[in-house]
């Protein structure tokens, strides 16, 4: 028995040890973004001399033309929530109808659908930047660095996923309480939006998580459809505009990886069980 | 003559094109916004009456469609919730698609109108020495990577799951990395690299991105960090669900931790295996924004003589070492600008992509059954 115990500290030491190898880097972010570009090159492992420099170079970003941190921060918010709430909606009201209508079409709808689950973004990417342009053209409707352009693609590239992921989970809905909904007298949009919508809500929340850390991240779509230094920037295109332009500047570049990273942090701290249950739950469907 | 009709064909193409988008955005809303209003109101805007006569095309019409049969009802709301996440789906994904399939056979540079040559792109990647290594490497990294992180985020899930004392601290902890962005975390792992393991001397004495084989080492060990923790949340969740009275019945059979491990816990997870495995596949091969920030491509290095026998190149000309395909094909489309050769890569990763995969998935589910 006590053998066990031995075995279960040295367990707790060894995993203690692990927890810090990969708390390393963000202690390293930390550390380092309370230092001033000439303290860094001089030791980046000591601990700062002024911690309130942080805040020196938090006001520096903030005033740096070509990162408007403030600004990319309230669009990364924007594109974020509203795509999630479209993806979301819609699939569930298509997945829906695809599940609940047994016919050829839907058959075929949620195949087309499902396929496009494997086309990775590369074969998509080239084409649609021009089809961007061609419907400029066409319609002088702009799709690109515009904020409502780059929600309806990622509404696009967001569906498949999402219904495939509401399909499998309303198949295990049982039909009779639709069915009893529609005997008292709800007309069928009724019955999704007050019966079934609520039901969907465990989905719901995974898809928020997987499509959130997806869409809040993401770098390669926003850099084509809203290009690097436009308008419109999100976080991670202003990030990599700053990395860019103060090459090896790394006291703004790590704080600036800081303040793109801290939002996502603090929302895990306080959402912690609904993140992660959300992200594996979602892979193991 | 013919620039001609290509400005006509353009024409009754936009016309087309137009005609769609006024009924699809246009017209179909509107008289669902009518049918509302006229539920709102009870009054009838549209005169449908259910009762009436009219004739066959109306008839039709009506039942299927605006009237307010429970078929029609139907019928409509089938349409009007497909119609929002299919319209986006359709446009920015299937049709890009679909045009990218024709691009590929075009000598499209960005700037001209395409036209048709053929499978002449396919021919020039078939001689492309870069895109060869491209593949080798990318073939290279997600193999080390499958291997590398499986095994660790798995170690990992077995020792969170032992009940230790800080537990749910360990799995936040190991988790977190997941959270950054790739391109944030290239930036983190770059300074990391160049500035602050060169401190400790020894074999980081100089930086691992200096050489082109330690950089995908590097890479392996950023995408690992990250990558890791999700993965071990799959498998914990796997090995929570082995039942506790088989490890009971074999602790009492006398089984030793590595016998219960082998012959209890890894059969009971395989199904896991299979899900983590075809995840960081996909992700190894599609990886793009954390090779971009960190190393971009880098650092150069020459052709493995291997390839050069290939390629039939007796001077190895130098190419960029971890330039995964993800990378190459960027590249080619945006800086080299030959987007129809670009558009001619991606197409064949994603056959590669799709092939792997579904071996990959045939092989394990074959695994599972004959556990």
């Amino acid at each position: 028995m006590k053998s066990k115990r031995t075995k279960k500290i040295i367990l707790e030491i060894f995993a203690f040890c692990l927890l810090l190898v990969f708390m390393f880097p963000f202690a390293m972010i930390i550390i380092n973004s309370s230092k001033s570009a000439a303290e860094i090159i001089r030791n980046p492992l000591l601990l700062p001399s002024n911690w309130f420099q942080i805040f020196t170079n938090i006001a520096e970003i903030i005033g740096r033309d070509n990162i408007h941190y403030f600004s990319a921060f309230f669009n990364s918010l924007i594109i974020t929530t509203v795509s999630l709430i479209a993806i979301g909606t819609f699939s569930a009201m298509a997945a829906w109808v695809l599940v609940r209508t047994k016919t050829r079409y839907s058959f075929v709808i949620f195949m087309l659908f499902l396929s496009g689950m494997v086309i990775p973004f590369q074969v998509v990417m080239l084409p649609l930047v021009r089809l961007l342009q061609t419907l400029n053209d066409i319609f002088g409707i702009q799709f690109k660095d515009t904020l409502y352009g780059i929600i309806l693609v990622y509404i696009g590239f967001g569906s498949p996923l999402s219904i495939f992921l509401f399909h499998g989970f309303i198949k295990s809905i049982p039909i009779d309480i639709e069915e009893a909904a529609i005997i008292d007298g709800c007309t069928k949009s009724q019955v999704f939006f007050k019966i079934v919508f609520p039901i969907l809500k465990p989905i719901y929340v995974t898809l928020l998580v997987l499509n959130g850390m997806w869409i809040w991240n993401d770098y390669l779509l926003p850099l084509l459809v809203l290009g690097m230094g436009g308008n419109i920037q999100t976080l991670p295109l202003s990030v990599a505009s700053l990395a860019g332009f103060y090459d090896k500047e790394w006291s703004l570049i790590l704080t600036s990886v800081l303040m793109a990273a801290l939002p996502v942090v603090i929302l895990f701290l306080f959402a912690q069980k609904h993140i992660i249950k959300g992200m594996t739950s979602g892979a193991i469907k | 003559m013919k620039n001609q009709t290509k400005k006509n064909t353009n024409k009754g193409l936009k016309l087309m094109y137009f005609l769609v988008s006024i009924l699809v955005i246009i017209a179909l809303p509107f008289i669902l916004i009518i049918r509302a209003l006229e539920s709102l109101l009870k009054v009838n805007i549209l005169k449908i009456d259910d009762s009436k006569k009219r004739g066959i095309v109306g008839t039709f019409v009506v039942k299927y469609w605006l009237g307010n049969t429970y078929e029609a009802q139907k019928n409509r709301v089938f349409v009007y919730f497909i119609l929002p996440s299919f319209t986006a789906f359709s446009l920015f994904v299937a049709l890009p698609f679909l045009q990218g399939i024709y691009f590929s056979m075009t000598d499209w540079n960005g700037l001209n109108d395409p036209t048709f040559i053929g499978l002449d792109n396919y021919k020039t990647i078939l001689h492309d020495y870069s895109f060869g290594y491209s593949f080798f490497r990318t073939a290279l990294y997600s193999i080390l990577n499958i291997f590398v992180i499986n095994i660790i985020a798995f170690s990992l899930a077995l020792i969170v799951t032992q009940k230790l004392k800080l537990q749910n601290i360990y799995r936040a902890g190991f988790f977190l990395p997941n959270l950054i962005g790739g391109l944030v975390l290239g930036y983190i792992w770059q300074f990391i690299f160049n500035r602050v393991l060169v401190q400790f001397g020894g074999i980081f004495e100089s930086s691992l991105l200096i050489n082109g084989n330690t950089a995908l080492v590097g890479l392996i060990i950023v995408v690992t960090w990250q990558y890791a923790g999700y993965i071990m949340m799959i498998y914990i969740a796997a090995i929570q669900n082995v039942p506790q009275d088989l490890i009971e019945a074999s602790e009492i059979d006398g089984a030793n931790a590595w016998q219960r491990l082998r012959t209890i816990t890894l059969p009971l997870v395989a199904q896991a295996f299979t899900v983590s495995m075809f995840l960081t596949l996909v992700t190894s091969f599609k990886q793009y924004d954390t090779v971009v920030s960190l190393t971009h491509g880098g650092p150069a290095t020459q052709l493995p003589s291997w390839l050069g026998m290939i390629y039939n190149k007796t001077l190895l000309p130098v190419v960029q070492s971890t330039d995964l395909i993800a990378v190459n094909i960027y590249d080619e489309a945006f800086v080299n600008r030959n987007m129809g050769v670009g558009q001619a890569k991606s197409i064949i990763f994603f056959i590669i992509l799709l092939v792997v995969a579904l071996i990959q998935v045939y092989y394990n589910k074959r695994k599972e059954v004959e556990l």
